[in-house]
């Protein structure tokens, strides 16, 4: 194991390193600096770059051992950039969850919508579903528990909270995170004969906008 | 003129399989793939084809096909018998099959899963590159159901001239090297051992997801939750009931639960035919 400042390095096999930081803030700044690095062609070989809550997978290296000594020397900046491409999602408020979050967060139901929508995310990783993006960016006062029991079919659409993620389900499966509202057109999130088959990509930053205010500025919904 | 197969008998399991999805980890998509990549290339060879050319991986009762056109066939991997018409043919070796034949792919006698390679490759259409079927995540052709027709691309080269080739017989004890893992700091040093001088068996519940074993459950030194990280293919992950569970092709790219190792990669395709009950071991390396 390699420890340089705040990053600790786990072997992960004869080919994968597993890169591990403080926080999520440190783990995006990472995850840019990596592709970054990869961009400028100063990087050795990976063939995956896959981010976690708290890691980065490098994944398909030649030669993992020479990257870990490598990754002591890398002067990484603090913080996570703010240069990720912007994707608004139109959102109705109307998940099944929603009173629940509301007595949760100890506001109205009708607020939930104005506190969800007044902050921008950013895509932590993605897992559990092709498509599905954990969003960070929730203030730990307004992280809620998941469901005691998950429901067998959440619909495609559905934007849910749990931990500190918020999400948006790209096609219906069980899931036990609270639904707080509904995407009216979820077919962007995942579409694999796109060139970019996922919508929201790590790193990529996130508004959610009512799907009202949507139609008021004339867009579509 | 390309031929079509027609899935007369579908099997338990019968999917598409190549080399798998690369590079699209990070997006929650698992390599997917042919399980014995081993069997798949030795089939392909034998035809002419690109060793990575797509091929139909069934599991353990084989499957039924009927060309349209005449095809050449190789039926390899787990061991099973292997009919055109009922007449019994040559299983590991080329074998042609006319026009509205039958080529039955028998129940495996040893090992869990029969490549069906076909001269020209089988040529559904790709999905981010590859053509396999992908079960956790539904990207690729779904599995083959009975009528279902899979076309037949042109072979590029003449099938190899009939050579006997050294098949790999599936294993009678899975030996599998083993690394430590990035959490192997999760489990007590007592587990540490456990997981390398016990001999575990094959689960029946194993899948394309993960290799399920049955033996001493390991220790944790650390409670409470980790947060979801990304896992390698071939990575030893133990779920609460500290059961080791080998990822497979599918597994899902992230997780949750600690891994405690690493199988390496070669040995994933004997993995891939160890029946329900068969001895494991971790060794390392």
């Amino acid at each position: 194991m390699t420890r340089s400042r705040s990053l600790t390095v786990r072997p992960a096999g004869r080919r994968a390193l597993l890169v591990e930081l403080p926080d999520a803030e440190r783990t995006a700044a990472f995850h840019a600096e990596v592709l970054r690095r990869r961009a400028a062609g100063t990087m050795p070989p990976v063939e995956e770059i896959v981010p976690g809550a708290r890691t980065v997978l490098l994944d398909g290296v030649p030669d993992p051992q020479a990257l870990a000594r490598g990754l002591t020397e890398w002067e990484v900046p603090r913080g996570a950039p703010d240069d990720g491409e912007v994707v608004d999602i139109a959102v109705r408020y109307d998940g099944p969850d929603l009173e629940h979050v509301a007595a949760l967060w100890g506001i109205a139901p009708e607020e939930v919508a104005a506190r969800h929508t007044s902050r921008t995310y950013r895509v932590g990783f993605c897992g559990f579903a092709p498509g599905f993006a954990y969003l960070t960016g929730l203030p730990a006062e307004l992280h809620v528990p998941r469901r005691t029991t998950p429901r067998t079919r959440v619909p495609a659409g559905a934007v849910a909270l749990a931990g500190p993620y918020s999400a948006v389900y790209p096609r219906a499966t069980p899931g036990g995170w609270q639904l707080i509202g509904t995407m009216p057109d979820p077919g962007p999130l995942w579409d694999p004969t796109r060139e970019r088959a996922a919508l929201l990509t790590p790193g990529a930053r996130v508004r959610f906008v009512t799907a009202d205010a949507l139609t008021a500025a004339g867009g579509t919904t | 003129m390309t031929a079509k197969l027609t899935t007369v008998r579908a099997g338990a399991l019968t999917t598409v399989q190549d080399s798998g999805r690369r590079g699209h980890a990070h997006l929650g998509v698992p390599r997917s793939g042919a399980l014995d990549a081993t069997a798949m290339r030795l089939a392909n060879r034998l035809l002419g084809n690109d060793p990575d050319a797509a091929v139909l991986e069934t599991t353990l009762t084989g499957c039924a096909l009927r060309p349209d056109h005449p095809v050449t066939a190789v039926v390899g991997g787990a061991h099973c018998p292997v009919t055109v018409d009922g007449r019994p043919v040559a299983w590991g070796a080329p074998v042609r099959v006319p026009a509205g034949a039958v080529l039955n792919v028998g129940t495996a006698t040893a090992g869990v899963r029969s490549y069906v390679a076909v001269a020209g490759g089988i040529t559904t259409e790709p999905v981010l590159g590859s053509r396999s079927t992908d079960l956790l995540s539904g990207l690729g052709p779904g599995p083959l159901r009975a009528g279902h027709v899979v076309r037949v691309g042109t072979p590029a080269r003449p099938v190899a001239p009939a050579v006997a080739v050294p098949w790999p017989g599936p294993p009678g004890e899975l030996v599998l090297p083993v690394r430590l893992g990035p959490r192997a700091d999760w489990f007590t040093p007592s587990a540490l051992r456990t997981l390398t001088s016990v001999t575990y068996r094959v689960s029946p519940h194993s899948n394309r997801i993960g290799l399920r074993t049955e033996g001493p459950p390991l220790e944790r030194a650390t409670t409470g939750e980790l947060p979801s990280e990304g896992i390698v293919l071939g990575a030893v992950q133990v779920p609460p009931d500290g059961r080791p569970v080998i990822f497979l092709h599918d597994h899902p790219t992230t997780g949750g639960y600690p891994v405690v190792a690493v199988v390496a990669e070669p040995a994933l395709a004997a993995a891939a035919q160890a029946t329900a009950g068969t001895p494991v071991r971790f060794t390392p390396g």
